[in-house]
């Protein structure tokens, strides 16, 4: 019944058997036991699952795994090395820009993009790039302050995002 | 002494590091050897009879373990789900709730049978292969349709629909209406809503079948509760179920009470020897998980021509669901809170609890208190309309102004200053140059409009006795524990569980300056009722600072006092002559004869402790509040109203509170961010839809429920007083329902001051384009 999936998952070639139906999400909670990547909706609103597909953010509960086949992926799992701290990392811990902290790995890598295409956005830009994250305690004021803290932390210099 | 070192600082949240980095530990994540997966069949209807299931088909899918009903839960499970009398001790009606439906079903997504197969994949695909056969029945949808004697009724043996039916008399409200001068009445309407955690509920069972115990995960706000009910109902030593719920994805009432599931799972584990979990879908979250709300209110106030408030009456019709919500009785207490921050001579709140085809209602953020302050600031606002009184000055004139204070029945606050939050809040919004823009953009046919809300809150629950009378036998009060280790560092346990509310790093800060060590030297504990105190309350209400960090700050005050009497006896002084400062005792006017508190913590592993003294260095205490806390404050919103297309645009929001004492104000301000943007959320966006005829479901995804983004929601305008509550020794209250409070109210007050012009005196949330572009067409008519 399995398929082979050929991909790249934090820099790691994978070659592993997957079921057809098998979700990217599920491929990379249960297969990678990578599970940052978390299921909010089932139905592409809550952006918790987002990841990163050649560096642009896709939400992983709507592609299958194999629809993956040849890329290469970035999880929260892998957006620094160990024991560091991605710039949005240190922005959304310093700011307060989390609180369950369920939505925050969907948020950091939406946030990733955003900034990779734009290190200086505006309230509006801001809001364009995370409409498809949902986050139900923080009422998004400080995720907003955290994006404009990293994207100036970026443009200081302190480590360029990561784009997959 | 080294009080007020870290109470009161902004610390950076000590759980955060694993949660920014993909290294939560949240249910789904959790799994087992052997385990193996459930699926729930669930009725399409919201009214049926069971006729027959055939499980054949199921059963005979490759990787199938088990399909299981009623009649197979009926040998692992005794008696019905937990009903508490909460504030509405006198019920009529409550049918018995099994977890799974045998005969009938009485909401769409009641569990009629359920699935354990090797896949999480398989298991629903067989939970389709479940063919259940139903003779539909009437579905009862609207709870004042139900009210009325010979309507359909949601359970085919009950009586009727009646599930509580009381009135709370506060003071002679016939004498305070003969006074009036001015009465003005109104119908306000509370929907529904669902919590919705972005983290859907789950749960994960292992039997152990020899030595007969029961370890359960699960998404909850109230382990050692659910650990009692559980154990309970599957025959268990209390002592034999561990119930632990690890990071959990948010809860704002919907993961306190017992759920199906959490019988269900741990039920099909002992079946079956194996592991089993469930996790929920969002569509099995909107459609099972408890509602919010679902209430409508008459009512009708009393008043002076001078604006003086004198009576209220009102009734709230409270949509139960299906069955009566484990705490659902608690939303009467927005009747006891009806009459906000004023003073009245009398209210008369009548609460008539109707059950319908739905799924049942529980607290939700807030739970009564938002919808007892909606309504009061909405009658407030419609006197002062009334009386073309400026709705600043007819609430100064009603405040209640002596603390403390006793409302009309009989609850007490403890400490306020309504007039200080009023004045700030007035202040920072700029209110005078609002009320000239208002003006200006009259003149141009434009609607601006202002809201206030001057909200008061109960929460902090215990005391315990009331409280016991409210959950049917046990207090809520908190339980703490304070272990000193021999080498210094520090394990505390609490009862309570922290679902964003950052308590790892409150109580932290709380325990390190009672005990002068370093926040990196304390571990905080909660989620596992494995450890700790015997039993611990859960995070409601508004409680987990008032109570569990007062019952933390008595055990590490207990453990401190007893270092002082083991460093005396080590210093050779009497306890008496020792200051303790930056977690040091010195012997008072010889700062040279010193130990420093892990010194004595180590001696008080060793050898040379005083006669009579035990050894070990630890505590558990139990902290039964005297009173309830009272926080309190003032929301101002500012809003447009496109005359054109109805939509409503907030201008500015300004809000401040007052929740006594601040540990960490940095998580005080992301409590209300998010609390205003509930509230702000329930007056403009969110509604769960029934099909009015069918019954049937209509938001029942994240596509249908609208859960607003950034680009919804203002940023609001923070600011705060300290009136510290008298009631407890660190002077605090609470703050993480505040926001949902007071908000609502804020907003529709805008949005009505803003129609004003145009005769709309009242709007029903949410207030969606739609609804006030309807209203605007209606009144031009």
């Amino acid at each position: 019944m399995g398929q082979t999936l050929r991909l790249k998952v934090n820099g790691v070639e994978r070659i592993d058997e997957v079921e057809p139906r098998l979700l990217l999400v599920y491929y990379l909670r249960e297969v990678c036991g990578l599970t940052g990547t978390h299921v909010g909706c089932d139905t592409s609103q809550c952006g918790a699952c987002t990841v990163l597909l050649a560096g642009a953010p896709v939400k992983s509960c709507n592609m299958l795994a194999l629809q993956a086949e040849g890329a290469s992926l970035t999880t929260i799992e892998g957006l620094a090395a160990p024991g560091e701290l991605h710039p949005l990392q240190t922005a959304f811990w310093e700011q307060h820009g989390l609180q369950c902290g369920f939505c925050t790995p969907g948020f950091i890598m939406a946030a990733t993009a955003l900034l990779a295409d734009n290190p200086d956005p505006s309230d509006e830009e801001i809001g364009r790039g995370l409409e498809g994250n949902l986050c139900r305690c923080t009422g998004y004021v400080n995720i907003r302050k955290a994006v404009k803290a990293a994207g100036e932390a970026v443009r200081a210099g302190a480590a360029a995002p990561m784009g997959g | 002494m080294a009080v007020s070192q870290l109470i009161g600082a902004r610390v950076q949240r000590r759980e955060d590091p694993r949660l920014i980095t993909g290294r939560g530990h949240f249910i789904e994540d959790h799994v087992l050897p052997g385990l193996a997966h459930m699926a729930v069949v669930r009725s399409p209807h919201p009214h049926a009879r069971i006729v027959g299931i055939d499980k054949a088909a199921a059963q005979s899918l490759p990787g199938v373990l088990a399909v299981l009903t009623a009649q197979d839960f009926k040998a692992q499970i005794s008696g019905g789900m937990p009903v508490t009398p909460a504030f509405a001790p006198e019920k009529k009606y409550v049918p018995e709730r099994f977890p799974i439906a045998e005969s009938e079903v009485c909401f769409q997504g009641e569990p009629v049978a359920v699935v354990v197969a090797t896949s999480r994949a398989l298991a629903a695909d067989a939970a389709d292969l479940v063919q259940v056969e139903y003779e539909p029945l009437p579905a009862v949808v609207d709870p004042e349709a139900a009210m009325v004697a010979g309507s359909f009724k949601a359970h085919s043996d009950g009586p009727d629909n009646i599930g509580w039916d009381m009135t709370f008399a506060g003071g002679d409200i016939d004498a305070a209406f003969a006074k009036a001068e001015i009465r003005v009445s109104e119908r306000i309407l509370q929907q529904r809503l669902a919590p919705t955690a972005i983290e859907p509920r789950g749960v994960m069972a292992d039997y152990s079948p020899y030595d007969e115990r029961l370890t359960l995960w699960l998404s909850s706000q109230n382990p050692h509760f659910i650990r009692l009910f559980v154990s309970g109902a599957m025959g268990l030593p209390e002592s034999h179920v561990r119930v632990v719920s690890p990071d959990v994805g948010g809860g704002f009432g919907s993961k306190i009470s017992p759920y199906p599931e959490d019988y269900l799972v741990p039920a099909a584990s002992r079946i079956l020897s194996r592991p089993v979990r469930w996790i929920e879908t969002r569509t099995e979250s909107v459609m099972t998980t408890i509602h919010g709300r679902g209430q409508v209110f008459t009512a009708e106030a009393a008043a002076l021509r001078d604006g003086t408030l004198l009576g209220l009456r009102l009734t709230q019709v409270l949509d139960l669901g299906a069955y009566h919500g484990t705490f659902g009785a608690f939303q009467a207490c927005a009747c006891l809170m009806s009459g906000g921050v004023y003073r009245w001579e009398a209210i008369s709140a009548r609460t008539v609890g109707v059950l319908t085809n739905k799924v049942p209602t529980d607290p939700y953020r807030g739970a009564g208190r938002p919808e007892g302050t909606h309504l009061c600031e909405r009658m407030v606002d419609r006197v002062a309309q009334e009386l073309g009184m400026d709705p600043a000055d007819l609430r100064r004139k009603n405040f209640a102004q002596e603390f403390p204070y006793v409302n009309n029945f009989g609850l007490t606050y403890d400490s306020g200053n309504y007039d200080g939050t009023l004045d700030r809040a007035l202040e920072l919004v700029d209110y005078p140059g609002w009320r000239q823009r208002q003006a200006k953009a009259r003149e141009e046919g434009r609607l601006i409009g202002v809201g206030l809300s001057t909200w008061v809150e109960i929460c902090g629950f215990g005391p315990s006795q009331p409280t016991a009378a409210a959950t049917g036998g046990i207090g809520l009060v908190e339980a703490a524990e304070i272990r000193f280790l021999p080498s210094g560092s520090v394990a505390a346990y609490v009862g309570t569980h922290a679902h964003g509310q950052g308590h790892d790093t409150t109580f932290s800060q709380i325990v390190a300056d009672t005990l002068g060590v370093p926040l990196a030297a304390i571990e905080v504990h909660h989620g596992d009722t494995a450890e700790g105190p015997a039993f611990g309350y859960g995070t409601y209400g508004s409680r987990s600072l008032a109570v569990g960090g007062m019952a933390l700050h008595q055990a590490a005050t207990v453990v401190r006092e007893k270092a002082r009497q083991l460093a005396a006896h080590l210093l050779e002084a009497s306890p008496d002559d020792l200051d303790f400062a930056q977690g040091t005792f010195s012997v008072r006017g010889n700062p040279a004869a010193h130990k420093t508190v892990q010194e004595v913590a180590l001696a008080a592993y060793g050898g040379s402790l005083p006669e009579g003294m035990e050894h070990g260095l630890e505590a558990v205490s139990y902290f039964d509040p005297p009173n309830f806390v009272w926080p309190f404050g003032a929301h101002i919103c500012v809003v447009e109203v496109d005359r054109d297309t109805g939509a409503v645009a907030i201008q500015k929001y300004v809000a401040v509170d007052d929740c006594g004492n601040v540990i960490n104000p940095m998580i005080v301000e992301g409590q209300l961010h998010g609390g205003i943007a509930q509230g702000i959320s329930q007056a403009l966006y969110e509604e769960v839809v029934y099909d009015q005829e069918s019954g049937q479901l209509v938001t029942g995804t994240m596509v249908d429920y609208l859960i607003p983004t950034m680009n919804e929601l203002p940023v609001p305008t923070l600011d705060r007083t300290v009136t510290p509550s008298p009631t407890n020794a660190l002077g605090v209250k609470g703050i993480g329902e505040a926001g949902t409070i007071a908000s609502s109210a804020a907003v529709i007050n805008a949005i009505c001051d803003a129609l004003s012009p145009l005769g709309i005196h009242h709007v029903d949330m949410p207030a969606t384009p739609e609804r006030i572009w309807r209203m605007i067409q209606e009144a031009a008519r």
